[in-house]
């Protein structure tokens, strides 16, 4: 294991993270922020409460997830793809390291960056309802495993993008859709029959009710499954990788 | 000599079906100076990036001290440094969190002093905390040297490290290969700058069209494929050679003034016999000079019959 070299792109990573550090930050609170407003004062105003848990609360882990879920595949995404396009790559790809060892440095800083912006999120939720976490250890394990999850789709979604457009249409056009439609701002139960249904298939949806779970016990499905659910996307993301690497797919002609 | 890097039957066939590399062989001897020379699109970059591990290559096989570059990368790879033609720095960092980054990715230790020493030899510690995309293009050179070095390789390869950069840097360059020489490290380098070859290199390896040509010693090369001529002025014009010069294969360079052109290699240059002869048939001299091929001559002539 070349830990000099993982540490080095985890640095270098995290140097670009820091350079923006405030629009990093700012901007999710005060998105977040506008969320609470909206949704929490205008919609909360009209559903007291889900399930025995406030409106305002209820909608917090769905908010996090949203953030975390956005952030984690724009880092990653970029981290990947601006070394790619700037030609700099070259430098990685001659470097005494394994390709496991390359996702371990980028998906790892990608996945920090993301960790750090949904922890201050919560903190931001603090301010504005009273917010209680049953099982902080899920909480903390699902927050993990999703940033590093949606970072390994975030970085095959760097190698395999070709033009900063192409970056931007998988959190577009994919991730947002599957998160608002995956139960961020509502219980499933409160669809019709037909779309609880279809809601099964978002990926999404045993995120955010695992990760709802960990707060107020509250899930749309067991959190076993949500567990499953995870880990098997993890694998997948790693398997996508592992092909990529061993074909040099984009990266090495 | 030790082969340090070897090159054994290597192709490259791009996804398009360019052959950049047919079959090429090369074996470069630890501690020397090796130029590398060819025409554009050559496959000189090709060669170089798949002995660094940036190109696959489609057959054959490379080593470096013995480690193969695909099955041994990491022992392959820790050795050698490049220098790439190409300016890709990473724009929006400082000068020296970029070349910490490539000695931490090389695997080695931080080791402040050494990268401070490499950054002074190079004259960019004054501008150690500049944006990348500060410096000018020339700095931005220094700095991919510098990368290079911070891993402290047993082999550099210097793609076309010269390309565009004024006369301080080159003078500067040659100074760290001069020092990097007498450490032992041994050095690839391609250029245009053909007399650039013929001042630094010990041996030269010509490749064109993805085959390495020939790879010779720069002395021996220049001594077997180098012409040498002798012009000789006259007192006064003359309209045409004399027939008793005839022999000689002489040319007229305006009306008061002769070339003759001998291999330096050959038993008798007939230098002493034209001299005779020319006082015989009454033409007084004023002034001799000889002058022998540069290698950039020699190099126009290779690649021209390899066509």
């Amino acid at each position: 294991m070349n830990k000099h070299a993982i540490l080095a792109i985890y640095k270098f990573e995290m140097a670009r993270f820091f350079r923006t550090v405030w629009q990093s930050i700012v901007s999710p609170v005060v998105s977040t922020s506008l969320y609470f407003v909206v949704f929490g004062t205008a919609i909360g105003s009209r559903i007291q409460e889900v399930e025995g848990t406030p409106y305002g609360a209820f909608i917090v882990p769905g908010l996090v997830m949203l953030t975390v879920l956005t952030t984690s595949v724009q880092n990653a995404s970029f981290g990947i793809y601006f070394p790619k396009f700037m030609g700099t790559i070259y430098e990685h790809l001659s470097a005494p390291i394994s390709f496991a060892e390359i996702v371990i440095g980028f998906v790892g800083a990608a996945a920090t960056k993301s960790l750090l912006i949904g922890t201050v999120i919560l903190v931001t939720a603090t301010f504005f309802v009273e917010l209680r976490v049953d099982h902080p250890f899920a909480m903390v394990a699902f927050l993990v495993l999703t940033c590093v999850s949606f970072g390994l789709l975030g970085f095959i979604i760097g190698i395999v993008s070709n033009s900063f457009e192409q970056l931007q249409l998988v959190p577009l056009l994919v991730i947002t859709p599957l998160v608002f439609l995956g139960g961020s701002f509502y219980s499933v139960t409160m669809l019709p029959p037909v779309w609880q249904t279809i809601t099964l298939f978002n990926p999404v949806l045993y995120l955010i009710s695992g990760f709802r779970w960990s707060f107020f016990g509250l899930a749309d499905v067991p959190v076993v499954t949500s567990l499953l659910a995870i880990a098997a996307f993890t694998l997948a993301c790693i398997g996508v990788i592992a092909w990529i690497f061993r074909t040099g797919y984009r990266l090495k002609p | 000599m030790n082969a340090i890097v070897s090159v054994d039957a290597l192709s490259k066939v791009y996804d398009g079906g360019f052959e950049a590399l047919k079959s090429a062989e090369l074996h470069i001897e630890e501690g020397e100076i090796l130029a590398l020379l060819g025409p554009n699109g050559a496959g000189k970059t090709t060669l170089i990036s798949v002995i660094c591990g940036i190109t696959n290559p489609t057959g054959g096989a490379v080593s470096v001290a013995g480690h193969d570059v695909v099955t041994d990368f990491r022992a392959a790879r820790s050795l050698v440094g490049l220098v790439p033609q190409e300016v890709n720095l990473e724009p929006f960092e400082s000068v020296l969190n970029t070349v910490t980054f490539s000695r931490g990715l090389f695997g080695l230790p931080p080791n402040p002093k050494h990268v401070e020493q490499t950054l002074k030899e190079l004259s960019l510690w004054d501008k150690k905390n500049a944006k990348i995309h500060e410096l000018s293009g020339g700095m931005k050179r220094r700095v991919l040297i510098a990368k290079a070095l911070s891993h402290e390789p047993r082999v550099l390869f210097l793609d076309e490290p010269t390309a565009g950069v004024d006369v301080e840097l080159r003078r500067d360059m040659w100074d760290i290969v001069d020092r990097l020489r007498a450490d032992g490290v041994t050095i690839i380098l391609t250029t245009h700058y053909i007399e650039e070859a013929e001042a630094i290199a010990d041996r030269i390896a010509v490749i064109t069209k993805g085959e390495i040509l020939l790879v010779e010693d720069k002395t021996e090369l220049m001594r077997r494929m180098g012409r040498k001529s002798l012009r000789v002025e006259l007192a006064e014009p003359i309209a045409a050679i004399p027939d008793a010069l005839a022999d000689y294969a002489l040319e007229q360079d305006g009306d008061a003034a002769l070339v003759y052109s001998y291999d330096s290699q050959a038993e008798r240059t007939g230098i002493t016999r034209l001299l005779n002869d020319l006082n015989k048939a009454g033409l007084m001299l004023t002034d001799i000079q000889t002058r022998q091929s540069s290698l950039e001559e020699i190099f126009v002539t290779l690649v021209k019959d390899g066509r």
